[in-house]
C-alpha cells in the first residue's frame, strides 16, 4: 500500500514530537490506543488561561498513518480554542492526509486523542475552580 | 454449511488449548488435502482440496496465537473485541504501554541488546499472565466483556513483542 506524499512528509519530518509537563495545571494529556493494530498515541496540549491552545506535543508508537495523523493535529491545534479543537473530526484528518479506508482508524485515534486531552484539561480547570 | 475453525479440527470451543491437540488434526487435514494426492483428480476436486488446505492454514494460524484465538472465539459469541472505534483503553494500561515503548526506543538507540532481551522477557511474561486470565474469563467465568478487554491488552503486548524482536534483529 502506498502512502500519500503528505503522510510521508509527516512521517519523515514529524512536527512537535515530545512531551509537556503533565503536572502543569494548564497542560492536558490524552492517551488512546488502537486495539486492532496495537498503536498507542499520547497527545499533550498547553492551554492559556483564556482557553487558547498555545502548544501541542505528541508521541505515537504505530504505523506511518498514525504518526502522520498525530503530527498533523498538533499543527492544527495551535492557536485554536479548546472548543474548536474538540470539534475536529477524523474525516478532516483522513481527507487532508488522503488516508486509504484501511487506515481511517488512525485518524479516529487522533480525534479521540484530542477529545481525551480536552477532557483532561477541562477536568483540571474544574478542579482548580473547585479548590 | 461451513465449519468454524474449532469444528474443522474437531476441538471443543474453549480458549484453553494445547498446541499438540491443534497440530494433530491440522497435519491430518494438510496431508489429506495435499496437491500431490489430487494430480489426476477433477478440477472441482482440486479446487475443493486447495480450499480445504487454505482454510486449515487460516484456522491453524488463528487458533495457535492466543490473542487471535480469543478474538475468534469471542467473535463466535457475537462480540467484536477489536472494533476500531474502541480506543479508550484503561489509562494505567496505556501509561504502561508508553513506558514500555519508551524503554524499547531508548534501548534501541543505545544498541543495548541485553536490555531489549530483558524487555522481551518481561513482555512474554505479561503475555502469559494475560493468557491465564483469559482462560479463566472465557472458559470458567464466561465474562465476555472482561475477556474482550483482556484480548485487546494482549494485542498491544504482542505488538510490543514483535517490535522488540525487530529491534533485536536489526542490532544482530
Amino acid at each position: 500500500m502506498a502512502y500519500s506524499d503528505k503522510v510521508l512528509d509527516h512521517y519523515e519530518n514529524p512536527r512537535n514530537v515530545g512531551t509537556l509537563d503533565k503536572n502543569d495545571p494548564n497542560v492536558g494529556t490524552g492517551m488512546v490506543g488502537a486495539p486492532a493494530c496495537g498503536d498507542v498515541m499520547k497527545l499533550m496540549i498547553k492551554v492559556s488561561d483564556d482557553g487558547i491552545i498555545e502548544d501541542a506535543k505528541f508521541k505515537t508508537y504505530g504505523c506511518g498513518s498514525a504518526i502522520a495523523s498525530s503530527s498533523l493535529v498538533t499543527e492544527w491545534l495551535k492557536g485554536k480554542t479548546i472548543d474548536q479543537a474538540y470539534a475536529i473530526k477524523n474525516s478532516a484528518i483522513a481527507e487532508e492526509l488522503a488516508l486509504p479506508p484501511v487506515k481511517i482508524h488512525c485518524s479516529v485515534l487522533a480525534e479521540d486523542a484530542i477529545k481525551a486531552a480536552v477532557a483532561d484539561i477541562k477536568a483540571k480547570q474544574a478542579a482548580k475552580e473547585a479548590a | 454449511m461451513s465449519l468454524n475453525y474449532f469444528q474443522l479440527f474437531d476441538l471443543p470451543e474453549t480458549f484453553a488449548l494445547a498446541l499438540s491437540t491443534l497440530e494433530t488434526p491440522y497435519r491430518r487435514i494438510q496431508a489429506s488435502a495435499h496437491p500431490d494426492r489430487f494430480v489426476s483428480a477433477t478440477p472441482t476436486e482440486q479446487r475443493q482440496s486447495m480450499q480445504l488446505a487454505t482454510l486449515a492454514n487460516e484456522a491453524f494460524l488463528t487458533l495457535k496465537n492466543p490473542a487471535k484465538r480469543a478474538e475468534y472465539l469471542l467473535g463466535l459469541k457475537g462480540i467484536d473485541s477489536l472494533n476500531d472505534s474502541n480506543t479508550s483503553m484503561p489509562a494505567d494500561f496505556l501509561m504502561q504501554q508508553m513506558e514500555w515503548r519508551e524503554a524499547l526506543e531508548d534501548a534501541s538507540m543505545a544498541k543495548d541488546t541485553a536490555s531489549l532481551e530483558g524487555l522481551f522477557d518481561e513482555m512474554q511474561a505479561e503475555g502469559n499472565r494475560l493468557t491465564t486470565v483469559l482462560t479463566d474469563l472465557i472458559d470458567h467465568k464466561k465474562d465476555y466483556p472482561a475477556a474482550s478487554e483482556t484480548t485487546r491488552k494482549l494485542v498491544f503486548i504482542d505488538k510490543v513483542c514483535a517490535d522488540i524482536q525487530q529491534a533485536i534483529e536489526r542490532l544482530d
